[in-house]
């Protein structure tokens, strides 16, 4: 082969290359039931500061993506501080991660619905993505591993936070 | 001129800077028209002057906050990448290593140009040495004695 072949040739799996990464970096990474949850640092919506999933290790988890522009997000808010007040405390808690809104109006959204349970921020939608969220609000019960044990794309609701989530905590009758 | 119109005519330069000043301080150094065609919903996927979400919305409302407040395109711009981060710039900055977006293409283009360029030479050469100068004029060489054998054997037989 002759030196000019070998170049273009190097030329085409260059682009090709490019091309591949360009896919694969673009797609959604995604997780599923049974696999880890992504632990990566978010800054606090109130107080300054960064905090981690990982600081949660040891109790469940019920990670609520959401955003003060999504309505279906404020349907759901009184449900989820109601099960954080009966259920929430050492063992369990909602997490909220406020994703690709602007922080005054995620502060604005908390204060309005009295929300109690801890809240982070992912203003660049970088945690919604590790999640392969597809928008908001998508909800994930994490166990006291760090593993998913449930996963909704969609609100939650009273009936489903009594009857699917509230099983699998601790001290709930099975 | 009398000392009291030099003193009227002071007063109403002043008068009249003290407006200039006034009246720039008050219009906005940026509009959210300039500044919504360079930066992106981050939701949408697409620049916020095209997006008409619920999130641009409330973006749309955050840049007008911010350009009646009298700030600068680039603070705008700053506050929104504090927000949302880098991805919500339309434009890669100038800076760093987003610079090679501006860079590369101007590099490239020299590269073909000076490609270019030793192409059309050495064509020119091999024009040249086929007996071509490359003006389309026709070669100073004269007939081969072939051309001639044939051009005689032609005329020959035309009658010519």
């Amino acid at each position: 082969m002759s030196v000019r072949s070998s170049i273009a040739v190097l030329a085409v799996l260059a682009v090709v290359g490019l091309l591949v990464f360009g896919l694969v970096s673009k797609g959604s990474s995604g997780i599923s039931v049974g696999e880890a949850a992504p632990t990566a640092p978010l800054p606090r919506l109130e107080g300054g500061g960064e905090e981690s999933l990982a600081a949660y290790r040891g109790r469940w988890v019920l990670v609520n993506f959401w955003a003060s522009w999504c309505v279906p997000c404020k349907d759901e808010a009184p449900a989820l501080e109601a099960f954080q007040r009966r259920h929430g405390g050492g063992r369990f808690t909602v997490l909220g991660i406020d994703s690709r809104d602007l922080s005054g109006d995620g502060r604005d959204f908390a204060d309005r619905y009295g929300l109690s349970y801890p809240q982070l921020r992912d203003g660049n939608g970088d945690a919604a993505h590790d999640y392969g969220t597809t928008g908001v609000p998508e909800n994930f019960l994490i166990d006291p591993r760090g593993r998913v044990r449930l996963l909704v794309r969609g609100p939650v609701d009273e009936e489903y936070l009594r009857d699917s989530v509230a099983p699998l905590l601790p001290g709930s009758p099975s | 001129m009398t000392r009291r119109a030099a003193i009227a005519a002071s007063l109403a330069l002043a008068l009249l800077a003290a407006t200039a000043v006034h009246a720039a301080a008050a219009t906005p150094r940026t509009s959210l028209g300039e500044i919504s065609s360079e930066v992106m919903c981050p939701v949408c996927g697409t620049l916020l002057e095209l997006a008409e979400s619920p999130q641009a919305q409330r973006e749309k409302a955050f840049v007008e906050r911010q350009v009646r407040a009298g700030r600068s395109k680039a603070e705008i711009k700053d506050a929104l990448v504090a927000e949302y981060g880098q991805e919500v710039l339309a434009l890669p900055k100038d800076s760093g290593f987003e610079l090679s977006a501006y860079v590369v293409p101007i590099v490239a283009f020299a590269i073909a140009a000076i490609a270019l360029a030793f192409g059309v030479a050495k064509w020119r050469r091999a024009g040249r040495r086929s007996g071509a100068d490359g003006s389309g004029r026709p070669s100073p060489r004269g007939p081969s004695a072939a051309e001639e054998e044939r051009l005689d054997a032609d005329l020959a037989r035309y009658d010519l």
